[in-house]
C-alpha cells in the first residue's frame, strides 16, 4: 500500500469462512431451510461475487455475514475469530440507497469517521480523494433527494469505503438502476476496489455484472441455498467494458455460469417455481440467439 | 440552489378568492335592499315546498355585512382593550404550545426508544387522549390555583396529545435500513439517537406542531369563553379574543363577534405560518426536491 499516494489508512484485508452454515426459519412444521450446508471462503483481497437466481436466500446469507442474525447451524469466521455481531470490520451497501435523507453527500461520507471520533486530516483527505472518484466533488452539499439514482449509489460506495472495512459486502447495490447507468456504476466500483485491494463480497443476479466484477463467482443453488459451482475470472485488470464485450474469454465464462444457472433453474422449474420459468425462456431465446 | 421565484400568479388567486368571498358575502347580507328583492327568496321558497319550516332556516342577512364589520372593527383598533384581547390569547397559545413541544418531544421520544416506557406511558397516554381538552376545563380550575393557569394547561393539552402521537409514529417509523448502515459503521446509541433518530423524527415533529398549533387556538378560544371572562371584567385576569366574542355577543353587538372571529383566523394563520417557515429552516433536506 506504501505506493499508494492516497491517503487511505493501512489495514489488513479480512478473510471470511463460511463452514456448514444452515438458516431454518419458522417454527416446528412450519420450519422453513433457506441456507442448506453452506461452505465457502472469501478470498483476502479478491473481489467474490455470488449470483443466484432470486429469492435463493442471498439476503439472508448477507445477514448471516454482517451479523445481524445468527446461523442455525455452522460457523462463520473473519481471519479465524468466530462474527458473533455487527461490526465495522464487515461493512454492508444495501440493495437500495440508504442514504441518510437528512444529511448532504458530504456529511454522509463523513458519518462513519465522525461516529467514531476519526475525523483527522487524514481522514478528510481520504473524503476528497473519494469525492473525487466517485465524481461527487460538486455535489457535495446536496441532499440525497437531490442526487440522480446513480450518484446515491456512488455516495453509499464512498460512504462505505471511508470506513476502509476489512471486507466490504454489497448486496445488490445497482438494482433498479438502469442498464447505461449500471455499466457506468460497474467501472466506478471496480476502479475504487482495483485501488483499494480490499476483499469485498458483492452479491447479484446479473450475469454481466458477475463477470465483469469478480475474480471469483459463486453460483448458488436455487433455494434451500447452497453452493452450486465456484468459477475463476482470470481477466486482466483494470476492466473496460469495450474489452469485456470483445472478449472470448469472458464470454466462455459467461455462457459456463449461464448454464449452471439454467440447470439450476430448469430443477426449480421442475418443482413449480414461476420465477425459474422466465429464466428457462429467457436461457433458451439467448442460446439460440449466440 | 437558486431561491424559488415568487409565485405571483398564486398570490393574485388567493387574493382573488378572498375578494370573491367578501363580495358574495356582502351581496347575501344585503341582497334585500341591494337587488330590490330576496334573491334566496326562491331558494327558501322550494326548502319550504319540501317541509321545511321558514322560520327555521337560516338567512345570510342575519350576518352582519362586511362593511358592518370593518366599521366596527375601526371602532375597536383605537381600542386597547381589543389588543389586549389578541395579546390574551397569543400568550396563551405560546405557553400552551411551547409547554407541548417541551413535555411531549421528550416523552414522545422517550417513547419511541425505550420498550419499558412505551409499555408504561402508552397505555395511561392512549386513554387519556380521546378526552376532549374542553371536558379537562372544569377540573382543571379546580386543580390550578390560578384560572390563567387553568387556561394555560387546556390549551397545553391541546397541542400535547397530537405532539406526542406524531413523534412516537414519526421516530417508530424511520427506515430500519438507517439504524443497520449506522450501526455497521460503528455509530454508538448516543450517536444513533443524535444523528438518526432526531433529524429522522424531525418531520413529524414540524407536522404535530403545525397541527397542534390549530388545535390549541381552538381550544383557548373555546377555553376563554368558558372561564376567560365574568367576574373580572376590566380586571388584569380573563379576557382573550374567545371572551371578547362571547362578551359581543353578551352586549348584541353582532359585528364584533365576526371581528373577533375573523381575528382569530388572522393569529392562526400568522401562527401557523411562522412554525411552517421554522419547519421548513429545520428540515432543508424536504424543501429541495
Amino acid at each position: 500500500m506504501s505506493e499508494n499516494n492516497t491517503s487511505r489508512p493501512v489495514v489488513a484485508a479480512g478473510e471470511i469462512t463460511v463452514t456448514g452454515v444452515s438458516k431454518n426459519y419458522g417454527e416446528a412444521h412450519l420450519e422453513r431451510e433457506v441456507v442448506k450446508d453452506c461452505t465457502f471462503t472469501i478470498e483476502r483481497g479478491k473481489l467474490t461475487v455470488m449470483i443466484g437466481p432470486s429469492g435463493c436466500g442471498k439476503s439472508t446469507l448477507i445477514r448471516l455475514l454482517a451479523g445481524f442474525e445468527k446461523p442455525t447451524t455452522g460457523k462463520i469466521t473473519r481471519d479465524g475469530i468466530p462474527i458473533t455481531g455487527p461490526g465495522r470490520d464487515r461493512l454492508v451497501v444495501f440493495q437500495e440507497s440508504a442514504l441518510f435523507p437528512w444529511m448532504t453527500t458530504y456529511d454522509n461520507i463523513l458519518y462513519g469517521p465522525r461516529a467514531r471520533g476519526e475525523v483527522t486530516e487524514q481522514t478528510l483527505a481520504f473524503a476528497e480523494f473519494l469525492l473525487s472518484k466517485v465524481g461527487l466533488q460538486e455535489f457535495r452539499k446536496k441532499y440525497p433527494t437531490q442526487l440522480s439514482g446513480g450518484m446515491q449509489r456512488r455516495a453509499e460506495l464512498a460512504r462505505a469505503m471511508i470506513n476502509n472495512p476489512e471486507i466490504m459486502i454489497l448486496d445488490e447495490p445497482f438494482r433498479g438502476l438502469d442498464a447505461m447507468t449500471k455499466e457506468l456504476m460497474w467501472e466506478y466500483y471496480s476502479a475504487l476496489y482495483e485501488e483499494s485491494g480490499r476483499t469485498n463480497f458483492f452479491v447479484t443476479t446479473d450475469i454481466d455484472e458477475a463477470v465483469f466484477l469478480a475474480d471469483r463467482i459463486l453460483i448458488m443453488s436455487n433455494i434451500p441455498t447452497q453452493v452450486r459451482a465456484t468459477l475463476e475470472v482470470d481477466l486482466p485488470r483494470p476492466r473496460r467494458l469495450a474489452d469485456m464485450v470483445t472478449s472470448d474469454r469472458a464470454n466462455a465464462i459467461k455462457m459456463e455460469a449461464l448454464s449452471i444457472l439454467h440447470e439450476e433453474a430448469m430443477k426449480s422449474f421442475s418443482r413449480g417455481s414461476k420465477a425459474a420459468a422466465d429464466f428457462v425462456e429467457a436461457y433458451t431465446k439467448r442460446v439460440v440467439k449466440t | 440552489m437558486a431561491s424559488k421565484k415568487f409565485n405571483y400568479k398564486s398570490l393574485a388567486r388567493g387574493l382573488i378568492s378572498i375578494a370573491l368571498f367578501i363580495v358574495l358575502w356582502e351581496i347575501g347580507s344585503r341582497s334585500k335592499q341591494w337587488l330590490g328583492a330576496d334573491i334566496c327568496s326562491p331558494l327558501r321558497g322550494v326548502l319550504a315546498a319540501l317541509g321545511f319550516k321558514t322560520a327555521y332556516l337560516p338567512w345570510v342577512g342575519a350576518v352582519p355585512a362586511p362593511t358592518e364589520v370593518v366599521r366596527a372593527w375601526a371602532g375597536v383598533v383605537t381600542d386597547l382593550g381589543y389588543w389586549h384581547s389578541w395579546y390574551m390569547s397569543s400568550s396563551r397559545v405560546a405557553a400552551g404550545f411551547i409547554a407541548a413541544m417541551l413535555i411531549g418531544i421528550p416523552f414522545g421520544l422517550l417513547m419511541a426508544v425505550n420498550r419499558t416506557a412505551y409499555g408504561m406511558g402508552f397505555p395511561v397516554f392512549e386513554v387519556l387522549r380521546p378526552i376532549p381538552p374542553l371536558a379537562w376545563v372544569p377540573a382543571s380550575i379546580i386543580f390550578w390555583p390560578t384560572q390563567e393557569m387553568s387556561i394555560a394547561f387546556v390549551t397545553f393539552l391541546g397541542a400535547f396529545y397530537t405532539i406526542v402521537i406524531n413523534v412516537v409514529g414519526g421516530a417508530r417509523s424511520i427506515d430500519g435500513r438507517f439504524f443497520q448502515a449506522a450501526e455497521s459503521m460503528g455509530s454508538s446509541k448516543a450517536d444513533i439517537f443524535r444523528r438518526i433518530i432526531l433529524p429522522g423524527t424531525l418531520p413529524s415533529i414540524v407536522v404535530g406542531s403545525a397541527v397542534g398549533m390549530g388545535i390549541t387556538w381552538e381550544v383557548v378560544v373555546a377555553a376563554e369563553m368558558i372561564s376567560g371572562g365574568g367576574s373580572q371584567v376590566g380586571g388584569t385576569g380573563g379576557g382573550g379574543l374567545g371572551f371578547f366574542i362571547w362578551n359581543s355577543y353578551v352586549g348584541g353587538s353582532y359585528e364584533q363577534i365576526v371581528v373577533g372571529m375573523i381575528s382569530i383566523g388572522i393569529a392562526g394563520f400568522i401562527s401557523s405560518e411562522l412554525l411552517r417557515g421554522l419547519g421548513k429552516y429545520v428540515t432543508p433536506w424536504l424543501r429541495l426536491r
